[in-house]
């Protein structure tokens, strides 16, 4: 893995007390704030899972935040996002309430989808986050497709999908990714390389190791990048969403990352397929911590501001948490609602 | 009226829909240059342009995928499968994404698409050439199906089916494109879950759809010669399946068979029965009776493919059984 960079292209601001300060330097304290966010949510969720209030499987994204938060943080309002069923963290990077994407968890009314989709199905079509897909590469064509809407519009909007690197020997990946790169599409398609299928590990399941390699078969740019320091996955992103916004242009962006928990809730942190040893040297590369000493190093926080930050988030979390405990049930008529469309305004 | 084939019906209709709502796109193998396996989307290249009507790489995941991404953010898109054979392909796609999208959301994400293409056999296609899968679909919640039989339902329904705002699984026979009927001039849309009385009759109901509609009437034809007065029941749409029209036919009637192209374990007749036994068993004279295709994969041979189809003398032996002639 490359080592975390350190932006030369935009120098921060500072104040006469040296405090430095800016736009620049309010974006990076916030990437923090929602890195905590989905750190402290996504502790939450699991605490709820282990005490039955959350159902079914349930895939937390520990370890992955600077992905989400440093590639969202690169898009606009009005662009498409897809993702796997591993997609918490890119619900609240995108601007979904903790509220409304826990209650979804808990199955709740109040939830994105009023209860009907889960942990794996989180969306909020007006933030055009479409989706929390479970079927491991299905959503890639998705994505081809939001993209294929943009150029067939004329219109300069992004669609990016995010899977993890075992969809990539899926047949959906090659062919999603041909035509995109056939018909020139503005799409962006984001390997988040958590190293782990499951408990296949990449080298087990995959002839070439090396994710962004396959963009040549579809003579595709690509980039692999350290996905555990989120200002290079923001410089990443930029170029690739510059690609497809003005060049109209496809990229295949590998972010190297870890998967600090089990696969989901129900499976082992580490055991027949990795060893305690590894999860341990791994979490030294925690994002957080990485992003935190980097603002501490370049004086953009101060400690005080980190806690107050930490504690913030662990607030919103639990908040979010007793919003969706206490949340009614779907009526029992919702059942049927949303299988067709409305007939005459008649869900 | 204009008398047409099934095949220019399917034209006229993905033409006036381009031309009515610019969201409609045409996409598929051989559908722009080549002008369409079928000749269905002949000369729409020309009017619409490379970027309605597109030329896809034989992969059916991919471009069924697309489509419904692309409808997932407001476009229409029709999909045409060369065949409903390769859209096995894209299953996950069709079910997966596109019938559950919308509830999975909680209502927040549009999915009008229609995937369409002929299906069922042909002549000596082979087993992997020579299937019908309309019950696959027409199980799956969100999905509707749609089997037209002649070239005014192949019309009047292609219009309905890009115009609804649900996917829609349009099977077209691949043996119908060449048969010819009249078609209403001017605006012509038959709405989706309508079944359509093809015959009118006292003594049988047959129940059939798409190829097996004019093999159902031609039976008919004879039985009237033999003092039977069949109503033949086309029932245009699988799902969602008109049951007031068959429970009105059969209790009329007292009497029904169901004819249909496909395996028999779980078919189409299957779900037709037990509409029919659970409303108006008390109206039965006879069991209802089935008559499908042959429980195995198509063979090649001609004779052999020929006993495993559905014929006139199959229903008609069917109906006698169910009249108490034989």
């Amino acid at each position: 893995m490359t080592a975390p960079s350190k932006s030369k292209k935009t120098p921060p601001k500072r104040t006469a007390t040296g405090q430095v300060d800016g736009p620049t330097a309010e974006m990076y304290r916030d990437w923090l704030r929602q890195m905590l966010l989905i750190r402290r949510f996504e502790e939450k969720a699991g605490e709820a899972y282990s005490l039955g209030k959350v159902g079914g499987f349930c895939h937390l994204y520990i370890g992955q935040e600077a992905v989400a938060v440093g590639s969202l943080a690169a898009l606009r309002k009005d662009d498409y996002i897809t993702c796997s069923y591993r997609e918490h963290g890119h619900a609240l990077a995108r601007g979904i309430s903790a509220k409304r994407c826990m209650a979804e968890l808990f199955g709740k009314a109040a939830g994105t989808s009023g209860g009907k989709g889960g942990s794996m199905h989180i969306f909020d079509a007006s933030l055009g986050f479409l989706g929390g897909h479970g079927i491991v590469g299905g959503h890639i064509p998705l994505t081809t497709g939001m993209a294929f809407a943009a150029k067939y519009r004329n219109t300069d909007q992004v669609a990016v999908c995010y899977f993890g690197e075992a969809a990539v020997n899926n047949g959906a990946f090659h062919e999603a990714l041909n035509m995109a790169a056939l018909w020139k599409l503005p799409a962006i398609y984001i390997c988040e390389n958590n190293r782990y299928g499951m408990g296949t590990a990449l080298e087990r399941a995959s002839a070439v190791y090396d994710i962004s390699e396959r963009a040549r078969s579809y003579d595709m740019a690509k980039e692999a990048v350290d996905g555990q320091d989120v200002l290079t996955v923001y410089e990443a992103m930029c170029r690739a969403v510059k690609r497809a916004r003005e060049e109209k242009a496809p990229t295949l962006l590998e972010i190297r990352t870890y998967r600090f928990m089990g696969h989901s809730m129900s499976d082992p942190i580490h055991g027949h397929y990795r060893t305690k040893d590894e999860v341990e040297e791994q979490r030294l590369r925690d994002p957080i911590r990485v992003w935190l000493e980097h603002l501490t190093a370049e004086k953009l926080l101060q400690d005080a501001e980190a806690k107050a930050m930490d504690a913030a988030a662990i607030t919103e979390s639990e908040e979010a948490f007793v919003f969706a405990d206490a949340a009614p049930e779907p009526e029992p008529g919702e059942l049927y609602t949303d299988v067709y469309a409305p007939v005459n305004g008649v869900r | 009226m204009a008398v047409i084939t099934y095949r220019d019906a399917l034209n006229q209709a993905l033409r006036e829909e381009m031309h009515h709502d610019t969201s409609v796109f045409l996409m598929g193998e051989e559908v722009a240059v080549y002008q369409g396996a079928y000749k269905v989307s002949r000369g729409l290249l020309d009017e619409f342009g490379p970027m309605r009507v597109v030329d896809t790489p034989i992969t059916e995941l991919g471009f069924a995928g697309l489509g419904v991404g692309a409808a997932m953010v407001g476009l229409k898109p029709v999909i045409e499968f060369m065949t409903w054979n390769f859209a096995l392909l894209a299953i996950d796609q069709i079910v997966n994404s596109a019938a559950k999208m919308r509830y999975m959301s909680g209502g927040q994400v549009p999915m009008s698409i229609v995937f369409r293409g002929p299906g069922g056999s042909a002549l000596q296609l082979g087993a992997q050439h020579s299937q019908s899968f309309e019950s696959w679909y027409a199980h799956i919640p969100g999905l509707k199906v749609v089997m037209p039989a002649t070239p005014a339902d192949a019309k009047g329904l292609l219009k309905a089916a890009i115009r609804d705002p649900d996917p829609v699984v349009f099977i077209e026979g691949e043996m119908l494109y060449n048969t010819k009927g009249e078609v209403p001039d001017g605006e012509h849309i038959v709405p989706i879950g309508k079944a359509d009385i093809k015959r009118a009759g006292r003594d049988v109901t047959i129940i059939c759809h798409s190829k097996t509609v004019p093999i159902a009437l031609k039976a008919a034809e004879q039985l009237a010669a033999d003092d039977v007065d069949a109503e033949v029941i086309d029932l245009r749409t699988i799902r969602p399946l008109d049951v007031p029209t068959i429970l009105a036919s059969v209790a009329k009637t007292h009497r029904c068979v169901v004819a249909e192209e496909g395996w028999h374990f779980c078919g189409i007749g299957a779900q037709v029965v037990d509409e029919i036994q659970k409303a108006i068993f008390d109206d039965l004279d006879a069991p209802v009776l089935r008559v499908t295709g042959a429980d195995v994969p198509m063979p090649y041979n001609k004779h052999l493919e020929k006993a495993s189809k559905v014929d006139v003398a199959k229903i008609i032996a069917a109906v006698n059984t169910v009249c108490y002639r034989s």
